[in-house]
C-alpha cells in the first residue's frame, strides 16, 4: 500500500495555453467529491482504495481513464472514481465498454461488476467480451450474494445457500467464474480478495498490464448480508492452509509453514506433504500461466469436498491464465485502416451516386 | 402476324415462382433498366420468410411486384396488367392480384403433376386446362426446356441451366415492354466475371427470350411506356434501406463524426447492417453484437466516447432494447435507433409490412422517458428521414427513433440524390477541455436554452465527470432522490423533447387546400396511397386534403392549428389506430381512422371505398 502510494509516474500533460506541464497523480487525485454510500466494513472500500492507488502508476492522464459498472453495490464504483464514469444498466456495461472501446482505443476501459450482474443478467454479454478480448480490464466483485436488493441467493452461492429467496436452501448448482471464462477463451484469468490489499493491488495492476479483456474475480465480503463467505480463505487461522498464491514459474506451495504442495498425477492434482521427506519442491506442480489445460484444473480447485478429505484442495489465487491473442478493438480498428488503404478515403458524392444513373 | 405496339402510361408487372426461381433478381433488373428509361416507379417485393421454403409449395412462393408509368407513381399498384407465374403455387398464390383479362405468363413445366400437386391443385386439375381462366389472356410457355434448348452448346450443370430460365422470362419482357437489355448484360457479366461461361449463358437465355417474344407468334401487342415527367436532374433508383444507410453515413460526414452502427440480425433491417458493413472507409465501425441489448449498448458506449451511435432492429428486437434506450434518454446522450417494423405482436409476420410500433416508439420504456420520433414516407425520403433523425440526435442531445418498414425498406422508386455541398451541416460541438483555472467547477448537465446539456467525451482535460442512470441533480448530474428535484427533471426531459419542436418544420399540406372539409392525415409507408386516393377523390370533385407527418414526436408546432381548418380528419393506418390516438389526445380533434392490418400496404382503390364509407358514416 505504501509503497504504492509512492510510485508515482510523471505525466506530460497539455494544458489549455498550449504549453505541456509535467504532473504526478497520487491516489487522492482518483477520488471524486461523493460521499461513498457503502456499508460500513464493506469489502468494496478496500478494492476501491486499492485501484484508487494503483491509478497514479498507470501512467496515464486520468481523462483517459474510465469506468462503466452495470447495477448493483459493486456498480457504484464509477460515482466515486474521479474519472469519466458511467453507471449504466444490470448487466450491460460489457456491452458498453465494448461500443466505447471500439471507436475511442486509446482509452483505458475497466468495467466494475459483481457475481449477479456478470454472470445471471449479464452472462451473455461476459462470455462475448472475454471471447472477443475486447481491451478491457473486468473486475468482478464476487460477494455470493445479491446485495442492492437486500438479500437473495446469486448465481455464484454455493448449493444449499438460505437466503431470503431461498428460505429452504438454495437447489442451483453454482456458476464458476474462473472455469467459465477459460472456457469461453478468456485470455487473461486471475482472482484476488478484499482482505489481502497488498496481493489485490499487484494483481489490479497485472490485469491493467494485460492486453486483452483482464478477468480478475475479486472475492468481496458483504458483511450485512452475507458476512463471512469467504472466511476460509481470509481468516488468518484458516488462510494458510486453505489458499494457495500462484506464482509463474514457481511450485505449488502452501500451509503454515510452506510444507505442503500439490504434485500433478497424470491430469490429477494431489496434496502432498514436503514435511516428511517423501516429496520436495521439485517434485511439485510447477506454475505456468500460458498453459490453459493445467489452469483450467487449477480453476476447479473450487467445488471440493470439505477440508479433511484427501481430494480437498486449497483456493488458488494470483494469475491462472495470461496468453497474448490479438483484441477485437484492435482488430476492427486494423480492419477499417486496411479498408482505407486499399479503397481510399470514402467519397460521399460518389455514394450517393451509386452505381447507374440517368438524366432527365 | 403484324405486332401492334400500344402505348400505355402506367403498368403494373408481378413475377411470381418459387423462391429459387430468382424472381427478386428478374424484378430488381427489369426496375433497374425500366429506371434507366426514365419511367417513374415503385416496387414491392415479397417473398417467404423461409430462406428455402419447401419448393413448388404455396408458402415458398416469392413475389416482385413493379408499377411504372409516364405518370406520377406512388404506390406498387393494386393489382397487376401481368403477371408471370414459374410454377403453380406462384399462380395459386397470386391469380387475386391480377386484373380482369391481364395477362397470365405461364412456364407450362411447372403445371406438370408433381408441380400441381404440390400447389394442391391436385394432378389431374391443370388450371391451365380447365377453363377456369377464361377472363384472362393465357400465354403457355415451357420456359424451362426453351431454356434448356438455348443453352445445349454450353454444357453447364443441370443446376445452372435451371438457374438461368429467369433470364428467359426477363428478356422476354423486355420485347413485350420495348426494354433495352444493355443495362442487364453490363450486370451479368459483371455478377458473373469469374465465370464468364456463366456470364455468356445467362445473356444468351436473356436475347433468346427478347428473340423467343418476336418470332413465336403468341402476342398480338407489345407496348411502349414513354419516359415520364419526373423533373429535371440525375437520378439513381433506390430502396428504402439503401437510402437509409446513405442517410446515415451522410449524417455522419456532415457532422464530422465516425459513425458507430451496433446491430442483431433481424428481418427486415439486416440489409442496413449489411451495406453498413461494406463502407469502412466512409468512417463507419459496424458491429453484430450478440444480442439486440448488447447492439443498442455498444451504440450508446459509442456516444459515450462522441461517435454518432446508432443501433437498429424490429419490432421485437426494439421490444429488448426498450431499457437501455431509457439510459441513452437519462444520460442525454445522441443515440438513432432504426426500426424497421414488421407485422404482427411477439414473432408476428417477419417479411410483412405494418407500421404499428408508433405507441412502442412513444412510450415504450418504464418511467416517463420522451424520445424524438421521425418517420420516412417513401423509399427514397428514408434518406432524408434518417438524416434528420442523427441531425436532431446530435443537436438535442437526445434518443430519435427512425420508424421505416419493410414495405419501405425493401421499396424502391427513382431518386433526385442530393450533392454533399447542398446537405445540412450538423452543428456539433463537444465540451472543451480545462486547465484548472476555471472559476466554476464543470457541471455535466448544465443546459443552453433549449435544454440541451453539452456532449462531454473521455480524452477531454478537467471535465472528468460520472453520468448514470440514477435520477440526477440539476446541472451537478449527481445523484438525487429529493422529490422537488424528480418533478424538476421529469419535466425538464419532457420539455427537451418539446423544444425540439422549434427546430424542425412546419407541417405542409401535401394535396389539397389548408382548409375545407375533409383531412387525410398519415404517416410513414401509407404515404403513395394515400396520395394517390386523395388525388383521385379531388378529380371526382370532393374537398379533401392530405397532409403527412414526418416528425410524431415532436408534432410540428402547426399541425394543431392546421387540423382545427378541417371539419373531418381521417387517419389511414397499417395498425389498429396509433397515430390517431396520439392526435385525439394532444389536439382534442375528432379524428377517425381508417386501419387495415393484413401485413400489406393500402390499395388505392380500397383506400377511396373506405375514406368514402367513412365520411358516409360520419355525415
Amino acid at each position: 500500500m505504501e509503497k504504492a502510494m509512492s510510485l508515482k509516474t510523471k505525466i506530460d500533460r497539455h494544458t489549455a495555453n498550449g504549453n505541456t506541464e509535467s504532473i504526478s497523480y497520487t491516489g487522492k487525485d482518483f477520488s471524486s467529491d461523493q460521499d461513498v454510500r457503502w456499508c460500513p466494513g464493506c469489502g468494496d472500500y478496500t478494492i476501491l482504495k486499492q485501484v484508487q492507488s494503483i491509478m497514479p502508476e498507470l501512467g496515464i492522464n486520468k481523462e483517459n481513464i474510465v469506468f462503466i459498472s452495470g447495477i448493483g453495490c459493486a456498480a457504484r464504483f464509477p460515482y466515486y472514481m474521479d474519472t469519466f464514469g458511467m453507471h449504466s444498466i444490470h448487466g450491460r456495461a460489457p456491452a458498453i465498454a465494448t461500443g466505447l472501446k471500439i471507436t475511442r482505443p486509446e482509452l483505458s476501459v475497466w468495467v466494475v461488476s459483481g457475481d449477479g450482474d456478470s454472470l445471471s443478467i449479464g452472462g451473455n454479454h461476459f462470455l462475448h467480451l472475454l471471447r472477443r478480448n475486447v481491451n478491457v480490464n473486468f473486475l468482478l466483485f464476487n460477494n455470493q450474494i445479491y446485495g442492492l436488493t437486500k438479500g437473495q441467493y446469486s448465481p455464484t452461492a454455493p448449493k444449499g445457500s438460505v437466503s431470503k429467496s431461498t428460505p429452504y436452501g438454495s437447489i442451483d448448482h453454482p456458476v464458476n467464474p474462473l472455469s467459465f471464462s477459460l472456457g469461453v477463451d478468456g485470455t487473461f484469468v486471475a482472482r484476488a480478495m478484499d482482505r489481502d490489499p497488498k496481493h489485490l493491488n499487484r494483481m489490479l495492476m497485472r490485469a491493467y498490464e494485460h492486453q486483452g479483456t483482464s478477468m480478475l474475480e475479486i472475492y468481496q465480503n458483504c458483511i450485512v448480508l452475507n458476512d463471512g463467505a469467504f472466511n476460509l480463505f481470509t481468516d488468518k487461522k484458516t488462510r494458510p492452509a486453505e489458499t494457495i498464491y500462484l506464482e509463474h514459474g514457481e511450485p505449488l506451495i502452501f500451509g503454515s509453514e510452506n510444507d505442503k504442495g500439490i504434485r500433478l498425477d497424470g491430469l490429477k492434482p494431489k496434496v502432498v506433504s514436503l514435511a516428511d521427506g517423501s516429496f520436495s519442491r521439485d517434485d511439485l506442480w510447477v506454475h505456468d500461466e500460458q498453459d490453459q489445460t493445467k489452469a483450467y484444473l487449477l480453476s476447479r480447485f473450487f467445488d471440493q469436498p470439505e477440508p479433511g478429505d484427501e481430494n480437498h484442495m486449497p483456493r488458488p489465487f494470483g494469475v491462472l491464465y495470461a496468453v497474448d491473442r490479438p483484441c477485437y478493438d484492435e482488430g476492427v480498428n486494423a480492419q477499417v485502416e486496411e479498408v482505407v488503404t486499399r479503397k481510399g478515403t470514402g467519397n460521399l458524392d460518389e455514394l450517393l451516386r451509386g452505381p447507374e444513373t440517368w438524366v432527365v | 402476324m403484324k405486332v401492334k405496339d400500344l402505348v400505355r402510361d402506367e403498368v403494373t408487372i408481378r413475377f411470381a415462382g418459387d423462391s429459387g426461381d430468382g424472381m427478386q433478381l428478374t424484378g430488381s433488373l427489369f426496375t433497374n433498366t425500366t429506371a434507366l428509361e426514365g419511367n417513374d416507379l415503385r416496387t414491392l417485393p415479397e417473398f417467404p420468410a423461409e430462406i428455402r421454403a419447401p419448393v413448388g409449395t404455396v408458402p415458398g412462393v416469392s413475389s416482385f411486384q413493379l408499377h411504372f408509368g409516364s405518370k406520377e407513381i406512388m404506390t406498387p399498384g393494386d393489382a397487376c396488367d401481368v403477371l408471370v407465374v414459374m410454377n403453380s403455387a406462384a399462380l395459386k398464390a397470386n391469380l387475386n392480384l391480377l386484373k380482369k383479362g391481364g395477362i397470365i405468363i405461364a412456364n407450362t413445366a411447372g403445371f406438370d403433376k408433381r408441380n400441381l400437386n404440390l400447389a394442391k391443385y391436385g394432378e389431374d386439375h391443370n388450371p391451365l386446362e380447365d377453363g377456369s381462366l377464361s377472363g384472362y389472356k393465357v400465354i403457355e410457355i415451357d420456359i424451362t426446356k426453351l431454356t434448356k434448348e438455348s443453352l445445349d452448346d454450353f454444357g453447364l450443370s443441370y443446376k445452372d441451366v435451371e438457374r438461368a430460365k429467369n433470364m428467359f422470362v426477363l428478356g422476354l419482357l423486355y420485347w413485350l415492354y420495348n426494354r433495352p437489355m444493355e443495362s442487364t448484360i453490363k450486370f451479368l457479366e459483371k455478377k458473373f466475371n469469374k465465370s464468364p461461361d456463366i456470364a455468356a449463358a445467362n445473356v444468351k437465355v436473356l436475347k433468346d427470350g427478347y428473340h423467343f417474344g418476336e418470332t413465336a407468334e403468341l402476342f398480338a401487342e407489345t407496348y411502349t411506356v414513354k419516359k415520364a415527367d419526373i423533373g429535371p436532374g440525375e437520378y439513381r433508383n433506390i430502396t428504402g434501406n439503401e437510402a437509409t444507410v446513405l442517410g446515415l453515413v451522410s449524417a455522419a460526414k456532415q457532422a464530422n463524426l465516425p459513425l458507430f452502427y451496433g446491430s442483431y440480425p433481424i428481418t427486415p433491417a439486416s440489409d442496413v447492417l449489411h451495406e453498413l458493413s461494406r463502407l469502412k472507409n466512409y468512417g463507419v465501425y459496424t458491429f453484430q453484437a450478440e444480442d439486440e441489448i448488447a447492439a443498442v449498448s455498444s451504440a450508446i458506449g459509442a456516444a459515450f466516447g462522441g461517435s454518432l451511435g446508432i443501433t437498429s432492429s424490429s419490432g421485437p428486437g426494439i421490444a429488448l432494447k426498450g431499457e437501455a434506450i431509457g439510459l441513452a434518454m437519462m444520460l442525454e446522450l445522441p443515440l438513432v435507433i432504426l426500426n424497421i417494423q414488421r407485422a404482427g405482436p411477439s414473432t408476428g409476420m417477419p417479411t410483412k409490412t405494418e407500421q404499428s410500433d408508433l405507441l412502442q416508439a412513444m412510450f415504450g420504456r418504464n418511467g416517463e422517458s420522451p424520445v424524438a420520433i421521425v418517420a420516412p414516407s417513401t423509399p427514397a425520403d428514408c434518406f432524408d428521414a434518417a438524416f434528420e433523425a442523427c441531425r436532431i440526435a446530435l443537436e438535442h442531445m437526445v434518443p430519435v427513433y427512425f420508424l421505416s418498414d419493410g414495405y419501405l425498406g425493401n421499396g424502391s422508386e427513382p431518386w433526385k440524390f442530393p450533392q454533399q455541398e447542398n446537405l445540412k451541416k450538423i452543428d456539433v460541438k463537444f465540451e472543451p477541455s480545462r486547465n484548472g483555472e476555471e472559476t466554476e467547477k464543470f457541471m455535466p448537465y448544465l443546459r443552453d436554452e433549449r435544454f440541451v446539456r453539452s456532449w462531454a467525451i473521455p480524452g477531454t482535460a478537467g471535465i472528468e465527470h460520472r453520468v448514470g442512470g440514477l435520477e440526477k441533480e440539476e446541472n451537478t448530474g449527481n445523484v438525487s432522490y429529493d422529490p422537488e428535484n424528480h418533478q424538476k427533471m421529469t419535466e425538464m426531459r419532457q420539455a427537451k423533447i418539446d423544444a425540439i419542436a422549434g427546430f424542425i418544420p412546419q407541417q405542409t399540406v401535401d394535396s389539397g387546400n389548408k382548409k375545407g372539409d375533409v383531412l387525410v392525415l398519415g404517416w410513414g409507408s401509407t404515404y403513395g396511397s394515400i396520395r394517390t386516393a386523395v388525388r383521385e377523390l379531388m378529380e371526382e370533385g370532393m374537398d379533401i386534403s392530405h397532409a403527412h407527418v414526418k416528425y410524431l414526436n415532436p408534432f410540428p408546432s402547426n399541425l394543431g392549428q392546421l387540423l382545427k381548418g378541417f371539419k373531418h380528419i381521417l387517419v389511414p393506418e397499417i395498425n389498429q389506430g396509433q397515430l390517431v390516438r396520439l392526435i385525439r389526445d394532444q389536439y382534442f380533434v375528432p379524428a377517425t381512422g381508417i386501419n387495415k392490418i393484413k401485413g400489406r400496404p393500402f390499395f388505392v382503390d380500397e383506400l377511396k371505398q373506405e375514406i368514402k364509407d367513412a365520411l358516409s358514416i360520419k355525415r
